[in-house]
Formats: structure tokens, sequence, C-alpha cells
């Protein structure tokens, strides 16, 4: 991993303080987050927890309210002509322009980054793989798939090699398919390049795969922040989940009396038993539970996923993985 | 029985009603030889589809709306491009297609049989005002294009100036309005640069009216340019 975009005090994405209001409300509601060079950084979040405001700020397309932020080394506010120089942007639903080809976006994203046709030409010819749309280059965009539109939209971004990389939500309302080549891509601009990745998502998988760490932000805050296993470790090492009919609030006190058991949750029909031991704990809690005159539905015993970190940082679930491609209104 | 009665052949030439469609043709061929014999009475029909291309909505100001809803005036605005080049390439544009769109009305009007007192260097002149006069005109829509990012609001804004086309000295001579008809007509910026175009054509380089058609540009040009560049600067600003 190579190691451009560094600043001079080394980060290539730093925020302190950052806030930024819309009237009353706070979106972003004091930010602190230090990205190094060569780093995939993952900003996980429901619709609506500020991740697409901080964003626009540190890409410069929004003032913050109060704090400061530098991108590359250059502060955002100060000097936003320096900061658009080394970033390259794919923002939420690729935006594009349906009435020109793929190529004329591609050759215009070349002149407005000053690379002559020479350059820009031999840029896409590196960038050939990725955008792989073959013979649809020349067709105009309206005619483009989702999946086309957003592999186009992140050659866009590349165009002019930039050092840090700004994906918002890149893989929202994507087919499988064709979101495991938008991760292999990023993984492989990392990889190769060294290129510094900062993305937000609302996809679990996608945060747990892709990202060397986690901002977890609810509400305008980061929550909690991480590499995805000391976050998951942090919750437990492993989980009992046992759904039930019914409360369950009976039986708490007897399952904290348990031996090797570190946390008991309870959440409406849900226990989550956190437990460093799971296959030793699971025989004593389904015993438990019916002692206590529980009706259990169903009893797991798994790792802890980055959900449920997300529960226990926020008290609220973040949702199936597959939230369809509602997108987050914010910022705008 | 004279007059009647001259003959031919077996029969007597007497006068008997043509038809309705042999009288139409008979009325709009005298219509049309006049046309090209009475040129002059042309040239405010010349005019006024020039105002209309740079009124009526030839901006790119609706795709600039749509630029802003999709979201690819973000992704321009994230690239270092020169912030005054967004709208001025845009205008940019919109000049070149004015200018293309008054050839083929000049073209008319040349077949037609108008001429030009101020001669080819008068054709470009002509050309040129109209063209600035669409530029001028074109910093209304994109300031509201700006300001409220509706593609409504800017389809519709033409509207507002349609009186500027019609309170003016274009279909009536001045000494025919009267009243505040006059006034507003003295004060329409239109009066002047149409009196300035049709100087062109029919009187030759007379600065009396050709200055105040400058002037005329110049100062709405000043005013849109005024509010569209606040609007670009608010979108641009980020707040």
């Amino acid at each position: 991993m190579g190691a451009r975009g560094a600043s001079r005090d080394g980060a290539a994405i730093r925020a302190e303080g950052l806030v930024r209001r819309f009237g009353e409300n706070a979106a972003v509601d004091g930010v602190d987050l230090t990205v190094e060079p060569g780093e995939i950084y993952g900003f996980l979040g429901p619709n609506g927890a500020g991740k697409t405001t901080t964003v626009r700020m540190l890409v410069t397309l929004l003032s913050p309210t109060s704090g400061r932020a530098s991108v590359a080394g250059r502060d955002v506010v100060a000097e936003p002509h320096e900061v658009r120089l080394r970033i390259g942007v794919a923002l939420q639903e690729a935006a594009l322009d349906a009435q020109q080809t793929g190529a004329e976006i591609l050759r215009l994203q070349g002149r407005l980054y000053g690379l002559t046709a020479k350059e820009t030409k031999c840029r896409l010819s590196e960038l050939g793989a990725l955008i792989d749309l073959g013979d649809a280059l020349d067709r105009r965009v309206g005619g483009y798939s989702g999946g086309m539109r957003r592999r186009l939209d992140l050659a866009a971004a590349l165009v002019h090699n930039p050092d840090v990389l700004f994906l918002d939500e890149p893989t929202t309302g994507l087919d499988p398919v064709s979101r495991r080549k938008v991760w292999e891509e990023v993984h492989r601009l990392n990889d190769e390049l060294g290129v510094t990745i900062f993305l937000t998502t609302q996809y679990l998988e996608e945060a747990d795969r892709l990202a060397d760490r986690v901002g977890i932000i609810d509400a305008g805050r980061i929550a909690a922040e991480g590499t995805p296993e000391d976050l998951k470790r942090s919750v437990g090492q492993d989980l009992v989940v046992a759904s039930t009919r019914g409360e369950a609030n009976g039986a708490v006190e007897r399952l904290r009396g348990l031996e090797a058991v570190e946390r008991v949750d309870v959440r409406g029909e849900e226990l989550t038993i956190a437990t460093p031991d799971g296959p030793r704990v699971v025989g004593k809690v389904a015993v438990a539970l019916e002692e206590s005159g529980v009706a259990v539905e169903r009893l797991t015993l798994r790792t802890p996923t980055l959900d449920d970190v997300f529960l226990e940082v926020t008290g609220n679930r973040l949702g199936t993985d597959e939230g369809g491609d509602a997108s987050e209104e914010d910022g705008r | 029985m004279i007059g009647a009665s001259i003959k031919a052949g077996n029969g007597r030439i007497g006068a008997r009603p043509a038809g309705f469609w042999r009288d139409l043709m008979s009325v709009a061929g005298r219509a049309l030889r006049a046309i090209p014999r009475e040129p002059e009475a042309l040239i405010p029909a010349l005019i006024v589809p020039i105002f209309f291309f740079a009124v009526t909505g030839i901006s790119r100001a609706s795709a600039l709306v749509t630029d802003i809803q999709s979201g690819y005036f973000d992704r321009l605005l994230v690239s270092p491009v020169n912030r005054y080049s967004l709208l001025l390439g845009l205008m940019a544009a919109d000049l070149v297609l004015v200018m293309a769109l008054c050839v083929p009305v000049l073209i008319l009007g040349f077949i037609l049989g108008v001429g030009f007192a101020t001669g080819p260097v008068g054709v470009l002149a002509f050309l040129l005002l109209s063209g600035l006069w669409g530029l001028a005109f074109t910093g209304f829509p994109y300031a509201i294009a700006l300001r409220t990012g509706n593609p409504a609001a800017v389809n519709s804004s033409f509207i507002l100036f349609f009186p500027f086309a019609f309170l003016t000295t274009t279909f009536l001579p001045q000494e025919a309005l009267t009243g505040w008809l006059a006034t507003v007509a003295d004060y329409n910026p239109v009066t002047y640069l149409l009196a300035g175009l049709r100087a062109l054509i029919s009187s030759g380089w007379v600065l009396v009216d050709l200055l105040p058609a400058m002037g005329a540009v110049a100062l709405v040009g000043l005013v849109s340019f005024f509010l569209a560049f606040g609007a670009l600067r608010a979108q641009v600003r980020g707040s």
C-alpha cells in the first residue's frame, strides 16, 4: 500500500468537531475522525444519520456550520480548490447527464481536471476493466442500466487519478452481482494504487467486507469506531439469541446468574446473551428459559455482526441488509 | 345590347362567377406579389422572432435545473472547474444558438427582398446585437434556475417578460402609443433594441438609434448577470 494523499500531519482525512445545521436540526453534530493514507474507511449508518452531509462537507460541496476538516492535507474551507484537485467523488444516485454518451462524459471529466486528450485516453484504457461497457460507451447514458451507470460514475471519479476517493453509498440499489463487482474494484484500487477510500454505506456486509475501519454514525454523531473485528469483539465473543413469544423479562435474572454469561439484553421479544463461550452456555440458557416459563420460538448461537454493534451503541437495529434503494435525503 | 355582345366562336364572352377557389387564389396572389415590393413591412416580422428566440426558453437554464436535480451539477462542483465557467459556458452555447437561429430568419428576409442599408457588415452587426441581447436576457432564466431549482419556474419565467415584447414600438409607431403605454414603451429597453435593429436594416449606421440599442443590451445584461452570478455564488458557496 502506498501513502498517497498524505497530509503534512500524515492523515488523508481529518475532521474535528464537524457540525452542520439545517435550521434547528443538526444533521451532523460534532464528528471527529481521522483516516490514514491507504485506508478504507467505512461510514456505516441508517438513512438520515448524517453520512451524506458529512461527505458533502468533506468534498467541499457544503460548508460546515462549525468545526474543521482537511482532506489530503488541505483545509476544505480555506483551500477548496486544492482539495478538489486531489479527490475523486462518486455521489449517491450515480449523477450523470442522460443526454451524453458514456465516452463524452468521461472525456469531459478528463478535460475538467486539466488532462490532455491523450492522457484521458490513456487513463480510460487503464480503467477499461472497471468501465466494462463495451460498445455501450458510445451510447447515451439515458439507456444505461443501474449497474452500468454506477460503473461509469466510478470511472468518472477516477479519471484524474485521485489520492482520496469518496464513495457515497456506492452499491445502493445494485443487484448482488454488480455489488460484488464494485467491491472487487474498490479493493483493487486500494491494494494496487494505494488510494485512500472513504465510503458510506447502510449495508453491514459492505462495511464488514470492505472497510479497514468502520465508523458507526447515528443521529449526526459517531457512536463507535474501530476495525470490524474490534467492534464485533466489543459486543462479545459469542451471542445466544432467543426469540420468545411474549415478554421474556422474567428470565433475565436467572440468565444473569448463569456462569460465563457476560451480559443479557432484552428488546421486546428478543433476548441476547453475550458470552465468551457460546457452545458451553447455550444448553444452560435453554434450561433457564424453560424453567422461567418463557416460550421460546427460536434459539440461535452465532458470532456478533456489525448489526449487533449497532444495536449495542445506538439502541436500534440498522435493519435488514437488503434496504432496497431508499436514499438519504439530508444534505441536499 | 352593348358590351355584353362581343362574340367569339359560337359563344360570347361574358362575365360569370369565377368560383370560390379561383377568387381565393387571385386575392392571395396579389397580396404575395406585393410583399417583395414593400419589404420594409416585413422588418418587424423579422425582428420579433429574434426577440422571442432570446426570451422564450432557448437558454440552457432548464438543462441546468436538470443537472442540479440529478446531482450532475454537484459532480461539476467537486471538480476544479472554474466556477464562472459553469454559467458562462452555458451562456456561450445560448449565444451561438440564438445567432444560428437568426440566420434562417434573415435568409427568408433576403429572399423576400429585404435589403440591409448597412451592407454585409450591417448583417454581422445585426447578428451580433441579436446574439448579445439573447445573452443579456438569458441571465434571468439562469438566475431563476439557480435560485429555485424548479423546472416549472424556469419554463414559465418567460411569461414575466412577455410584456416586454408587446409594450414596445414593434407593432405600432411611437406616436400611436398614448398614456401609460407610451410611458412603458419609453422605459422598455426592447424599444431601443428594436429601433437599433430596424436602423441597421432600413436607415444605415444611425448612431442615435444604435447607441441606445447597445445601451439597452448592456443595461439588461448588467442586471441579469448580477442576478445570475449572485445566484451562482449562493449555490457554489454550499450554505
